[in-house]
């Protein structure tokens, strides 16, 4: 009983910490500049795709998951400079469109590189699995949750440390007053899609060897890391990693006391409860509307 | 006498049946009216989406939701049920209204992207449902429709039919059926945008707050406006469960709200023709991009990113302003 309990409890929080990190992801690039980029989800294709067909070339796990991340930070930077950057001034679906034309075509580039195979990745370290009180825990869960907290701090100790953080925040906050002080805020939209790449390609790459990889799971990922956000309240950071876990812990239990079948929907009626008493999430901030 | 014509009230729709009746001099085979009667289902839903999308200013991103429930209560009613087409597009397009003012109520609160978010729960919820319910539709594999019937007359694709002399297979029939249900979809989308109720989404679209200010009660407009989009939707997809005879929960499915919000931002938010036109633009384009076999997908996004990038008020409102703006430069020069 409590064994069953935690075994659900283990595999939420392992894909809820990745939901986390495409939150994340998300919250990045609407606090940078108010857009929901449907593309987020395919960093974390690009991140597990490029990983596995560069291992299988004899690249070194570790080398190959630098270039996969490096790949997929490009690929940020070109989304928002020639994407994003050119239609600024486009309505907010206009702009929805837009990111959604870009995972189309980012997804038919992988599905032309790679194939439309499933792809199997190795653990990172053993493959025995860890037993606690009954439950089973795979190893790479620990990677999965040691490295999506070394991403939260860093990203923590970046945005109030550092000047570049600090400039990212002062240009989602107001956008004329930071160019007005002399930030670069068109650098600093670019960066805050790198990071946001970052984040999701690494969230892939981690998460591959427990779900496999293939080009079209950006779709499914992303959308739930953008219903994590929704939950925790977009722009907040807080809200993302909180939102992600909760969905991750929500949906395994659903899955596994409810029916799996409907476990996603038990995901998109959590979100629709969620806005209905919150209508800007947990955490969400309070705007006041100008006319 | 040509300008007062571009100013009528009637000219979109004339302009549009003259087109829908003009096509079939162009439509040379089974296939390609196929093409087209999709194409006239597809856009009479998205006409009712653009209500929503182009003239209140709100996002549905779960529209096919509606659209897939429609095609499901048809095909349910009238397979297992024995229950004639009219009713059961009727009597669906009530429930779906119902379902739509209901959840519409709570989620119409709530702005921009938790709107978004919202919608494509409730479309994502749908399709689900729909997947597993496998006993009432079958499951991911679908279900068969039976042909369009009314007072015991059949429609079907495969019949042979004479009107007014003319004899006409069931591809042609059902196309001339789909053309004559878009005509009337647009004049009573027309009718709705110029009534009073359109003025006030209008001012809905402007600025919600400055709206409410003047004492138009928005919740209540909006509430309305998504409940016409969604029986647009439920009753275009009853029409379509026959018009395919199968359907698989793909209907209600993400892809498909993708497809039909899309065919309204890309055509032109606001502008009916230039929905229309979006959805003719996205139907057409993967079959002339299907020669590029394994490019298709590639060049399908490059094509909707480069062109929301370099027109973000669609084709038609795009291509409008630059022939006005010749046409202005013309008289200039000829004065």
């Amino acid at each position: 009983m409590f064994a069953e309990f935690l075994q659900y409890l283990f595999t939420g929080i392992t894909i809820g910490a990745t939901y986390a990190l495409i939150a994340l992801g998300f919250t990045l690039i609407y606090n940078a500049s108010h857009v929901i980029n449907f593309a987020q989800g395919e960093f974390l294709m690009i991140g597990g795709m490029a990983t596995v067909s560069l291992t299988a070339m004899g690249v070194p796990m570790v080398l190959a998951i630098i270039l996969a991340v490096l790949l997929a930070g490009v690929l940020g930077i070109l989304l928002q400079r020639f994407a994003i950057a050119p239609a600024k001034q486009a309505d907010v679906v206009t702009l929805i469109i837009i990111t959604i034309g870009a995972s189309i075509f980012i997804r038919g580039l992988a599905q032309l590189v790679w194939g439309k195979e499933y792809h199997v990745m190795q653990n990172f370290s053993s493959d025995e699995p860890i037993r606690i009180f009954g439950a089973v825990l795979n190893s790479q869960s620990l990677w999965v949750l040691g490295i999506g907290a070394i991403l939260v701090v860093g990203l923590v100790l970046f945005f109030t440390r550092t000047l570049i953080g600090k400039a990212i925040l002062a240009t989602s906050m107001n956008k004329e007053a930071a160019r007005l002080v002399g930030i670069r805020t068109q650098l600093v939209l670019m960066l805050a899609f790198l990071v946001s790449a970052v984040l999701g390609s690494v969230a892939g790459v981690v998460v591959a060897p427990i779900t496999f990889t293939s080009y079209d799971i950006g779709i499914m990922l992303g959308l739930k890391g953008f219903v994590a956000a929704a939950i925790g309240g977009l722009g907040s950071g807080m809200g993302a990693v909180v939102g992600g876990l909760l969905l991750g812990i929500v949906e395994a239990m659903a899955a596994g006391y409810i029916s799996s079948d409907y476990k996603d929907a038990v995901a998109f009626s959590m979100i629709l409860i969620v806005l209905f008493f919150m209508p800007r999430g947990l955490f969400g901030a309070k705007v006041v509307e100008r006319v | 006498m040509l300008n007062r014509f571009m100013q009528m009230r009637l000219r979109d729709l004339i302009i549009l049946a003259v087109i829908l009746f003009a096509l079939p001099l162009f439509l040379n085979n089974p296939f390609h009216y196929d093409l087209a009667t999709q194409m006239a289902i597809i856009a009479a839903t998205v006409v009712g989406l653009n209500l929503l999308v182009g003239f209140a200013g709100q996002i549905s991103l779960g529209h096919a939701g509606f659209f897939g429930l429609g095609a499901y209560f048809t095909g349910i009613m009238t397979s297992n049920y024995g229950w004639s087409s009219v009713p059961a597009l009727v009597v669906g397009a009530i429930l779906v209204g119902i379902v739509a003012w209901i959840v519409g109520r709570p989620i119409l609160r709530l702005k921009g992207h938790y709107l978004s978010m919202a919608t494509l729960a409730v479309g994502f919820i749908i399709a689900i449902i729909l997947n597993n319910e496998r006993a009432l539709t079958g499951g991911p594999d679908g279900m068969p429709v039976p042909a369009f019937t009314v007072f015991g007359w059949e429609l079907s694709p495969f019949g042979s039919y004479n009107l007014l002399g003319m004899e006409l297979n069931g591809s042609e029939a059902w196309y001339l059926f789909a053309a004559v249900v878009l005509l009337v979809a647009v004049w009573l989308a027309q009718n709705l945008i110029d009534s009073p109720i359109g003025r006030a989404l209008r001012s809905v679209h402007g600025s919600e707050v400055a709206a409410r200010v003047v004492g138009v009660d928005t919740a209540r407009y909006k509430s309305l406006v998504f409940v016409v989009s969604a029986i647009y939707a439920s009753a275009m997809g009853s029409l379509y469960a026959h018009f395919q005879g199968f359907i698989t929960p793909a209907v209600a499915g993400f892809d498909f709200s993708i497809l039909f919000i899309t065919m309204v931002v890309l055509g032109g938010m606001g502008s009916t023709m230039g929905v229309i036109l979006g959805a003719v633009v996205l139907k057409l384009l993967p079959q002339v991009l299907a020669d590029f076999q394994e490019l298709e997908t590639v060049m399908f996004g490059a094509i909707l990113m480069l062109t929301m990038i370099f027109m973000p008020k669609g084709l038609l409102p795009t291509i409008q302003t630059a022939v006005g703006k010749r046409m202005k430069k013309k008289a200039g020069g000829q004065a």
